[in-house]
């Protein structure tokens, strides 16, 4: 019998076009998100538990869930 | 998670827009959301205001994502694209000099008050009910009544892409998200 496997995922931004509203950083429910300096939004992988509330509030849609290697 | 004391300055940006209604002079406040998100990047280097205070973000939030007013869908490519953001900057800034300039005519003499509010820099208004005489210059009204006219144009912008697209689609072309931006760009260098 084959097993699925469920691999990790993680969120990751898109920097170039991140508009650095905050928006993800107000839902994140592990303050796993930073606004860096003004510029852009960056994710604490290490915090980040993949729960993809800041890839479904970001207004521009620059964030997406990544899978990550274990 | 904890609120704060402003999480609730949504409240002061819908009051905003209510008593433009009833004295147009109050738009003068408005010039609020223009400095302090100003000074935050440029003494700080952050966007603060955008992240914590922005009332109208937080108005938008609220209506989109609380009362549900909104799609939630994708924001269209073109639209978070640099070139629509620094175009709607620019394109803001020309509007807003030339509101200035028709301030400096009526301060000039050269033109009367008029006492209208375009709405998406097309349909004038008319606003008269909201202006019951000012202790200053008619150029003080004038200024006003411009001011008003960009705050309830970028208003009405917004709600419609909240209504399309995410709650805070607004905050993706705003141009002074984009000015702070630019700003907390240069002094990350």
């Amino acid at each position: 019998m084959e097993t699925k496997i469920r691999r990790k995922k993680k969120a990751s931004v898109e920097e170039a076009l991140c508009v650095a509203c905050g928006c993800c950083r107000k839902v994140c429910p592990k303050q796993a998100i930073e606004i860096w300096k003004g510029v852009t939004a960056r994710i604490c992988a290490e915090k980040c538990i993949g729960c993809g509330k800041c890839v479904k509030e970001c207004p521009a849609s620059v964030i997406s869930l990544q899978e990550v290697q274990p | 998670m904890k609120k704060h004391w402003y999480d609730y300055l949504w409240i002061l940006s819908l009051a905003y827009l209510i008593l433009g209604f009833f004295n147009i002079l109050f738009a003068w406040l408005g010039l609020l959301c223009f400095f302090i998100p100003l000074i935050i990047s440029i003494g700080w280097g952050t966007k603060g205001y955008c992240n914590r205070y922005c009332g109208r973000g937080q108005l938008f939030a609220l209506l989109g994502g609380r009362l549900g007013l909104s799609r939630k869908k994708d924001i269209p490519n073109w639209m978070k694209s640099r070139w629509f953001r620094y175009g709607f900057l620019i394109f803001f800034f020309i509007m807003f000099f030339q509101m200035l300039w028709s301030t400096y005519l009526v301060f000039a003499g050269a033109k009367d008050l008029r006492q209208v509010v375009t709405l998406l820099w097309t349909f004038r208004l008319p606003w008269n009910w909201a202006y019951h005489g000012t202790l200053f210059h008619p150029g003080v009204a004038q200024f006003a009544f411009g001011f008003y006219s960009v705050m309830l144009t970028s208003t009405v912008l917004g709600l419609i892409t909240m209504v399309l697209f995410k709650p805070r689609s607004w905050c993706v072309y705003c141009p002074m998200g984009t000015m702070t931006q630019l700003i907390c760009r240069a002094k990350a260098k």
